[in-house]
């Protein structure tokens, strides 16, 4: 397929490959933010084809992954209501909350969805209007011009049964928080290629000069990042530390103004709980006071939620490139797809379902 | 058949009513005027509570399944189309000539009795196709709400005329492993249709009977050691039955799964893997390596084999695992789904 499989060459890879193993001389630990690369890399075997000397650590940036308990439980509490139709992306749905996920919700009479945008659950707001229709609008920078796009297009079409569960995170200030925990272990990293498509990545360099590491915006196929490694590296050989763009075909430094426009009209930065990680300074997103009417927060008051994580759970540790998820106890033995103890055994994009998958 | 007009009074009866399932006139009526229409005359002896089948072979195979397809029609097929050709499906790929099926309705008070009509002609086109007869058959109506519109059950009988038992048991180390085309049509046309995934393709579902391809390798006196049709949970659910039915592993080469570029464009969008994704006419087949060439010459002569090719072999080692080799030549482990493919978020 055009734009896909010239990217999944096996020859090129094998050149790429050798490349790094030229250039490397010294170990390094580089992070991939993006759980759509910890994915390719462990679906695609990437990592066999890197000398010993580089270790990838899997980062925060599965939305899944990271969306707070006491979210997953308000969720649950909005799905369960007779007066409300709940739609959601699909990975969301297996997400553990305290007493149960979405999908078990569903089977107890709950009206939850699947979509695959939240403008479909715009036009199941217009077609139910005696139904409240609740989107869970979770994701980093890739997703919030979409959900964006919907509030205010409930707001110009004049619906008032539509509102957003806002659990929107933000790239930066998690790199942030990694690089100045004092775990941290990452050296270089590769900036998340679909996140950096929205926002440009100049508001990578500040970071990049403070903490002294590359940042290599990658995209997502094999060639992207093994490509994007042989450029992290050589930085990390050469002692230098730029922002530089793997992914040229899709990202441009300013990013899509259009879709910034649309977010900020929307959305105010604001701190937000990381599952595993903790509260965040100026981390996510959330409705600005004129669209409040649209946050089902608001809408639907929930009260106070209590929440129970499993004290077994590593995923902050693994969210923040401390653990591999094989480092566990659980792993695969008390957590399984089947019954899971975090979210990042859940989301296609979490690193604990992805070693599971692939690498057991 | 398409222009076939319904001996049923579908005006006096547009809808599917309790008493359509309630063993009275209303019933009788149903099952003479448009069961037995379109699967067959009544016979001389009259409607009995069993049909007495003479076999012509000693070795039967047997088997069961339920349809519950939403929407019941989609591009490809229905569910009617559906009910015949995976059943049918079922007794091939044990080597049996099918012969026999029986058909249960589950239907929902207020079902359009057009569309009831529209899948009753489907079925019988499909059971045409497929060169077999409905022989007995059931129906039930729930209330409103209680349903889906509508289920079908279809149980079946073929006869084995085969040699040695088609069993993931039999596969042997060095078997190649083929199969007869493209995967994830089904699951794609399925999805595309359902509300709140809104994309566009042409893909149609691959829904097909393959008695009559799998009769070709036999009567072409191919080895099969196992066969398996790919429903759902795909390709690589398929490959992880054998592998754990043989104590045997499996290598598969991904690059030589063929997958239509609009299934390929739609799984990449979604998230989902077309390895995974559901097929209704695809299978694959594990024959000893000396005949792999001519039983994929067998596959490829026939309308429903013309993508086919080999895509693994089986492997000298007893663990039972599948292991895939990626496009970019590393190895690793493709495992069976947990639960359902879930579209991703980005």
């Amino acid at each position: 397929m055009k734009y896909l499989d010239e990217y999944k060459d096996p020859k090129l890879a094998a050149q790429l490959s050798r490349q790094i193993y030229k250039i490397t001389t010294k170990p390094w630990v580089i992070m991939e933010v993006c759980g759509g690369q910890t994915h390719a890399i462990v679906k695609f075997g990437i990592d066999t084809l890197l000398p010993d000397k580089i270790e990838l650590v899997h980062g925060p940036g599965c939305p899944v992954c990271v969306t707070p308990l006491e979210m997953i439980d308000r969720a649950l509490a909005i799905a369960a209501r007779h007066d409300v139709i709940f739609c959601s992306f699909g990975d969301m749905l297996r997400v553990p909350g305290t007493g149960g996920d979405l999908l078990s919700v569903k089977a107890q009479g709950g009206d939850v969805r699947i979509v695959y945008s939240p403008l479909d659950a715009l036009k199941i707001a217009q077609d139910n209007p005696k139904k409240e229709i609740v989107f869970f609008a979770v994701g980093f920078e890739t997703t919030a011009p979409a959900n964006a796009m919907a509030v205010y297009q409930a707001r110009e079409r004049g619906l008032h049964n539509f509102s957003l569960l806002v659990s929107h995170v933000l790239v930066p200030p998690a790199m942030e928080a990694i690089l100045s925990s004092k775990n941290n272990r990452v050296q270089g990293f590769l900036a998340a290629g679909h996140v950096c498509t929205v926002m440009g990545y100049r508001e990578y360099s500040p970071i990049a000069a403070k903490y002294k590491v590359p940042i290599v915006v990658t995209g997502f196929e094999p060639l992207d990042i093994l490509q994007g490694i042989a450029m992290c590296v050589e930085q990390l050989e050469e002692g230098q530390y730029d922002v530089e763009n793997q992914y040229a075909r899709s990202v441009r430094a300013e990013g899509n103004v259009y879709a910034q426009d649309l977010i900020t009209k929307v959305f105010c930065v604001t701190p937000r709980k990381w599952r595993g990680i903790g509260e965040i300074p100026q981390s996510g997103f959330s409705l600005t006071p004129q669209y409040r009417d649209y946050d089902a927060e608001l809408k639907f008051n929930l009260g106070d939620i209590k929440t129970q994580e499993s004290r077994d759970c590593l995923s902050g540790l693994i969210l923040q490139g401390v653990k591999k998820p094989h480092e566990c106890p659980a792993f695969a033995v008390t957590c399984t797809p089947e019954h899971p103890l975090g979210a990042t055994m859940v989301s296609s994009e979490g690193a604990c379902s992805a070693y599971y998958r692939y690498k057991r | 058949m398409d222009t076939w007009n319904c001996p049923f009074p579908i005006q006096q009866y547009p809808c599917v009513l309790l008493a359509h399932g309630g063993g009275g006139k209303l019933m009788q009526q149903l099952i003479e005027k448009m069961f037995t229409e379109v699967f067959g005359p009544k016979p001389a002896s009259g409607l009995h509570d069993s049909t007495v089948l003479n076999l012509p072979a000693p070795r039967i195979a047997f088997t069961t399944d339920s349809f519950v397809v939403s929407p019941l029609f989609f591009p490809g097929g229905d569910i009617g189309t559906l009910a015949v050709n995976g059943t049918v499906n079922d007794l091939s790929m044990s080597g049996a000539r099918p012969l026999y099926l029986s058909l249960g309705f589950i239907l929902e008070e207020g079902l359009s009795m057009d569309i009831l009509w529209r899948i009753v002609r489907s079925i019988r086109k499909a059971a045409d196709a497929a060169g077999v007869k409905i022989v007995t058959g059931d129906t039930k109506v729930v209330e409103r709400g209680k349903g889906d519109g509508i289920y079908i059950n279809t149980s079946g009988i073929g006869i084995v005329e085969c040699e040695g038992p088609i069993v993931p048991a039999s596969v042997q180390a060095g078997d190649a492993i083929l199969i007869n085309g493209d995967v994830g049509r089904h699951g794609i046309a399925i999805m595309a249709t359902r509300e709140g995934l809104d994309f566009q393709t042409t893909i149609e579902s691959d829904c097909a009977p393959l008695n009559d391809i799998v009769s070709r390798l036999i009567q072409a006196g191919i080895e099969i050691h196992c066969m398996r049709d790919l429903t759902r949970g795909g390709l690589a659910s398929a490959l992880n039955e054998i592998a754990q039915g043989s104590s045997k592993t499996i290598q598969i080469d991904e690059a030589s799964v063929p997958v239509h570029q609009q299934v390929a464009s739609a799984c990449a969008i979604l998230g989902l893997d077309p390895l995974y994704v559901a097929n209704e006419g695809r299978f694959i087949v594990f024959v000893p390596e000396t005949q792999a060439p001519k039983a994929l010459e067998i596959l490829q002569s026939h309308a429903l084999g013309q993508g086919a090719c080999r895509i693994g072999k089986v492997l000298g080692e007893c663990k039972p695992v599948v292991i895939l080799k990626s496009f970019i030549g590393a190895s690793r482990i493709l495992d069976m789904i947990s639960g359902e493919q879930l579209p991703r978020i980005c």
